[in-house]
């Protein structure tokens, strides 16, 4: 939490030399509170009072950053309990989980890393890869790091670990995990390493007790699991929300340093029936850093993908496309035009549908101020008027010979007052989904 | 280390709501489904339990759907054809309560014929929803509302435009009505207003404040839900309404749940897909304070309920 200038002045020499530029420490201080100047200023700082400083300047979510050769996966820094208040900015690493001693281990990684799924014009792929030490790790991340340059979790004991991190050079991977019985041997290899260190315990108790010890050793880039009991299971899903907003308000609210870093969580190993991609999702939306999947598998990632893609949006800012007239597949000037909003969700529902069909069109994109047709239409965004304007400012009519118009079916009621806002044009009303573009233009349209 | 637990506590809670009657109250059901009465954000135990647990419905319709997912079709197969089948179908998946959609093409003794065997069928409080279209939401509504008299039955969707006939019918029949606000909070509570201002109960009011599916902008709605949870514990009353929300028709409409060719290989498996879409939609809802989720697929209200019952359980 930051200091107030009161705060400060005590840290200082409070001698007034006024060699920092002001005429007292006291005015110094003031003016640091208000991040008006550098410490720097100040060449009489003691390095104690630095560090405390320095300290107080931290983010109370530490961000903890797993590098290899050429990704980064980043976590922590977050500064709201609710996306609403600001955004959440650092999406949860999604990382697989496979065994060193797979013999399956190269065709496993080589599928994953080579796993790409597009969502609204964004690839997106997995994050990394966790590596279980229960065999030959150098070996392993050998085989890894063959096909996949992205960051590692290695997991495993001090001893195992240990085996594979000389491969591992110039990189930072986190290794899990500390608990209350490995914690030096741990911090010992994380430290000499410069590597990450995630930490176990049953309880916040246990858990900021360890992470204050292991700090005291010079590891600082620590990830908390709190998803343990204390005979080693799994919490279920309404003690994990517990833990995950405790843990979060203690780091915002309080700035409880020893529980200020972010999460690491295992989905699949909740043994309480609601199985991997429901955890998962809780994860997602409440507060997980690092998430590690057991399953690969398309149908799961890709929902996944995108909740983390949507709950991490930043709520203040739309995500919209150029309102402007958009071809798709080179439309001759008799394709049919459709209309929408710059909502991009909405505008690339209705072009990966046309385009995907194959289907000549002209694409006008209003401006609805990136809000959906439904949403846009309530809110007095996509009426008939800002319609018509669109196709006006386009100059739609001198590139399209055809006059038939096309709206979204959930505006249907606008096709009155748009006849008469476009006298030229024929209002045809579109089915409501833009799934069911195609079969319309198709028969109603009979575009070839 | 001792880690003192931050602690919220609110002046507001979330009013309860119950759905249907039993004889003993006037009704038919077999059982009556409350929801409600939260007095701090969801699931936090250790500040306070939630006094019920959100409850599943599972939406059937009047008539064979024409534009559902082929995958639903399959599954409910010739249930589809017959409203009292269908219901009595989705009370052994294990819903807590019906939805019944009224179709576009139907007359009015179609929907009441439709609801009455739906009531016949299954014990389970009943949602009844009009086509959604103002003119035929409340033609259809109002005589379905008097021939159910007395069954607080929820009768949807009220929106702005069309919630004066439907919040008449309720207020002569002794039932409940839905009110759906687009994504908004402001609008959500004046909807509450207007309908709380023609006199009924806000004890009667379910919130709707819409809901996008994964991928077509749930985050939206999840805000909102947010917001206006936030809003009802800070103590803004026409904020404290129970909210329901439509997961399964959302989730259903998306490209992803309802076609199979023709579609990314990197989007995986098409019923496994489609399930999880419905699924991560309502998880996701619920954490953000969801009182009654609407589902379509049985594996989906097999995997919102063991989630619900875990939230409701800490282990
Ligand atoms: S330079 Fe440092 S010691 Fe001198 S007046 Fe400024 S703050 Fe005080």
């Amino acid at each position: 939490m930051a200091l107030t200038g009161i705060q400060i002045y005590k840290l200082l020499p409070q001698t007034n030399c006024k060699e920092c530029g002001l005429p007292t420490c006291l005015a110094f201080a003031m003016k640091l509170a208000a991040k008006q100047v550098e410490l720097a200023a100040c060449p009489y700082v003691s390095e104690e009072s630095k560090a405390k400083l320095a300290a107080s300047a931290a983010p109370p979510i530490r961000l903890v950053t797993l590098k290899a050769d050429g990704h980064e996966v980043k976590a922590g820094n977050e500064v709201v309990l609710f996306r609403h208040e600001k955004t959440f900015y650092h999406k949860p690493g999604l990382f697989v989980r496979l065994k060193a001693a797979d013999p399956d281990l190269a065709a496993k990684v080589e599928a994953i890393e080579n796993y790409t799924v597009n969502y609204v014009g964004m690839d997106f792929t997995v994050d990394g890869f966790a590596l279980q030490a229960d065999g030959d790790l150098a070996a392993a991340i050998e085989t890894v790091r063959a096909a996949s340059k992205r960051p590692l979790i290695l997991i495993g004991e001090p001893q195992a670990l240990e085996s594979g991190l000389g491969a591992l050079a110039g990189e930072t991977p986190l290794l899990y995990a500390a608990d209350s019985s490995n914690w030096e041997a741990m911090a010992d290899l994380a430290a000499q390493h410069k590597c990450a260190l995630a930490v176990r315990g049953a309880s916040l108790d246990e858990l900021a007790d360890l992470t204050e010890k292991i700090k005291a050793k010079g590891v600082e880039d620590l990830v908390l699991d709190p998803g343990l009991n204390a005979e080693g299971r799994r919490v279920n899903m309404a003690t994990w929300l517990a833990r995950a907003t405790q843990i979060r308000r203690l780091a915002l609210k309080k700035n409880f340093r020893p529980l200020g870093y972010p999460l690491i969580t295992f989905p699949a190993e909740h043994q309480d029936g609601a199985g991997e991609a429901v955890h998962a999702a809780q994860h997602i939306a409440k507060y997980a850093g690092f998430i590690v999947l057991d399953t690969f598998a398309p149908e799961l990632l890709y929902p996944l993908l995108v909740l983390r893609e949507n709950i991490y949006t930043d709520p203040q800012k739309p995500i919209q496309v150029q309102p402007e007239l958009y071809e798709i597949n080179a439309p001759s000037p008799d394709a049919p035009v459709l209309v929408t909003t710059n909502f991009s969700i909405t505008y690339f529902a209705v072009a990966n549908e046309v385009e995907g069909a194959g289907l000549p069109a002209w694409l006008v994109v209003t401006d609805a101020e990136g809000m959906s047709v439904l949403t846009a239409w309530a809110a007095g965004k996509f009426d008939a008027e800002r319609i018509a304007k669109a196709v006006k400012d386009f100059k739609v009519a001198e590139k399209v010979r055809n006059r038939t118009l096309v709206i979204p079916g959930h505006v249907a009621v606008l096709s009155g007052e748009l006849e008469e806002e476009l006298p030229d044009w024929e209002i045809r009303v579109g089915p409501r989904e833009a799934v069911d573009l195609p079969a319309f233009m198709k028969q109603a349209l009979q575009t070839a | 280390m001792a880690v003192e637990i931050p602690k919220d506590s609110w002046p507001g809670s979330v009013k309860e709501v119950t759905l249907g009657a039993t004889p003993a109250e006037g009704g038919t059901r077999s059982r009556t489904v409350t929801v409600g009465g939260e007095t701090t954000l969801p699931f936090m135990h250790f500040e306070a339990p939630p006094p019920h647990p959100p409850a599943i419905a599972i939406e059937i319709k009047s008539r064979r759907p024409q534009d559902w997912s082929p995958l639903l079709g399959e599954l409910w197969g010739a249930a589809m054809n017959a409203p009292a089948e269908w219901a009595r179908q989705a009370e052994d998946a294990d819903a807590d309560l019906l939805v019944l959609a009224l179709d576009i093409e139907d007359t009015v003794d179609d929907a009441v014929a439709a609801v009455q065997s739906v009531l016949q069928a299954s014990g389970l409080p009943l949602i009844v929803w009009g086509p959604g279209q103002a003119e035929k939401d409340n033609e259809l509504l109002v005589p379905v509302a008097e021939a159910t008299k007395g069954e607080r039955v929820v009768l949807g969707i009220c929106e702005d435009k069309n919630y004066r006939t439907i919040v008449a019918a309720a207020l002569a029949n002794d039932h409940l009505v839905q009110a759906r606000a687009p994504m908004d909070v402001n609008l959500s509570k004046q909807l509450n207003i207007l309908i709380s201002d023609m006199g009924l109960p806000l004890d009667r009011i379910l919130m709707d404040p819409t809901t996008g599916a994964l991928g077509y902008g749930i985050e939206y709605g999840y805000s909102v839900m947010e917001r206006l949870r936030l809003a009802a514990l800070q103590g803004d009353a026409m904020t404290q309404l129970p909210m329901i929300v439509t997961p399964g028709y959302e989730a259903w409409k998306t490209k992803e749940a309802k076609v199979g060719e023709g579609v990314p290989a990197a989007w995986g498996d098409w019923q496994a897909r489609a399930i999880y879409w419905e699924t991560l939609t309502a998880v996701a809802l619920l954490e953000s304070g969801a009182d009654i989720v609407v589902l379509r697929h049985p594996e989906s209200v097999q995997n919102v309920k063991q989630a619900i019952a875990n939230l409701m359980t800490p282990a």
